[in-house]
């Protein structure tokens, strides 16, 4: 009731004014948003729930696999992975469209171990993709500078300007307009994926962004687009370019 | 793929309190949820947690449905001697994970 109430409001609000994009400036990663219990736990190796899934992703990345009978690390050389996915969505040129982490890893997956890809959101995808991202830590989050990706951002870039669902919101009205506000007791924040694939502590497990755009899909009562879908892509593109040149948190810990 | 954690310090002085912090893999399945068809999704959790110090135990707890996934639990002792640290997690459905760590006392 309180957050229907709260919802409604937000409505009101956000009925009054229009999309403001945040000033470079002010930008602030979600973890500026926590509590200083939850920081410490993001970071302290020891005590951060996502480290145990970069361990699995370790395990996996040397493991031989497929009919190809061939590891990640069979390619790949030790590092090589640093900073890589800071740049990711990137745009795959067979596609013809951009590719986030997961799909890329699935591809790989498909291409060179010829394996059977990995659900979504499954432990070991999760994993491996926790494994690279970590790898990354750090590292200012970097578009590529490829021009065939412009039409995707500007697709991403309305779908977050869009309102849709039963209630009417566009990713704008909270995280644009409102990201200084609460709803329902928890901080707005500005939507940067600065952390993923992260440790969410309702989840109680790691997931990737795009179970988190569900969520927020879900939560204005909008029908959510399918794991992996163009819609999502473009989405998580979006949000990788609004946050250009922010630092790599994954595995990030966020409430 | 069961993974620990452990936060032990490597070297203390004797006498020195030191804090040794665990982190255990497990999803915690309560055992109070349904699934859609409407059966109770079994309960898998960690049970029992023990902590030896050179053979002699210096910390134990029990775990409950109650307790978050991957849980996570920190302690303090009083570094005495050189030694080794060894961990203990059981749990249902025969879960049963060891790690150790050692600690250079002077």
């Amino acid at each position: 009731m309180r957050l229907a109430s709260a919802i409604v409001a937000m409505l009101l609000m956000a009925g009054a004014i229009s999309a403001t994009e945040i000033p470079q400036g002010e930008r602030r990663s979600g973890y500026s948003f926590m509590t200083p219990e939850t920081q410490a736990m993001q970071d302290d190796d020891t005590s951060n729930p996502g480290m145990l899934w970069v361990l699995d992703g370790e395990a996996l990345w040397k493991r031989k696999v497929g009919s190809a009978n061939k590891a990640c690390a069979d390619c790949h050389a030790d590092g090589s992975m640093k900073g890589v996915a800071a740049h990711y969505p990137a745009y795959d040129k067979t596609l013809g469209r951009p590719v986030n982490l997961e799909q890329r890893i699935n591809l790989c997956k498909a291409n060179h171990q010829q394996a059977s890809p990995l659900p979504y959101e499954s432990r070991d995808l999760l994993a491996l993709a926790a494994f690279v991202a970590r790898q990354s830590k750090g590292d200012a989050i970097e578009t590529p500078a490829d021009p065939q990706l412009e039409p995707f951002i500007a697709k991403g870039r309305e779908l977050f300007m869009q309102r849709q669902g039963q209630l009417n919101l566009g990713c704008a009205n909270c995280h644009d307009d409102n990201w200084d506000k609460r709803l329902a007791g928890s901080a707005i924040t500005q939507a940067h994926p600065t952390g993923y694939p992260l440790y969410r502590l309702e989840w109680q497990s790691l997931g990737s962004l795009q179970r988190r755009l569900r969520a927020c899909i879900t939560g204005i009562r909008a029908q959510a687009y399918d794991f992996g879908s163009p819609e999502l892509v473009e989405l998580e593109l979006y949000l990788k370019s609004r946050a250009r040149g922010m630092p790599m948190e994954a595995p990030a810990v966020r409430p | 793929m069961a993974a620990a954690l452990i936060n032990v310090p490597k070297k203390a002085k004797r006498g020195d309190i030191i804090e040794i912090k665990t982190l255990m893999s497990h999803i915690m399945e309560t055992g109070y949820r349904h699934m859609a068809s409407g059966e109770i999704v079994p309960r898998d959790i960690i049970t029992g947690f023990t902590c030896r110090y050179n053979g002699a135990e210096i910390f134990r707890a029990d775990l409950y449905p109650a307790i978050a996934a991957n849980p996570f639990i920190s302690f303090f002792t009083t570094a005495t001697e050189s030694g080794k640290f060894e961990f203990e997690w059981i749990g249902d459905n025969g879960f049963s994970e060891t790690a150790s760590a050692t600690i250079t006392v002077e």
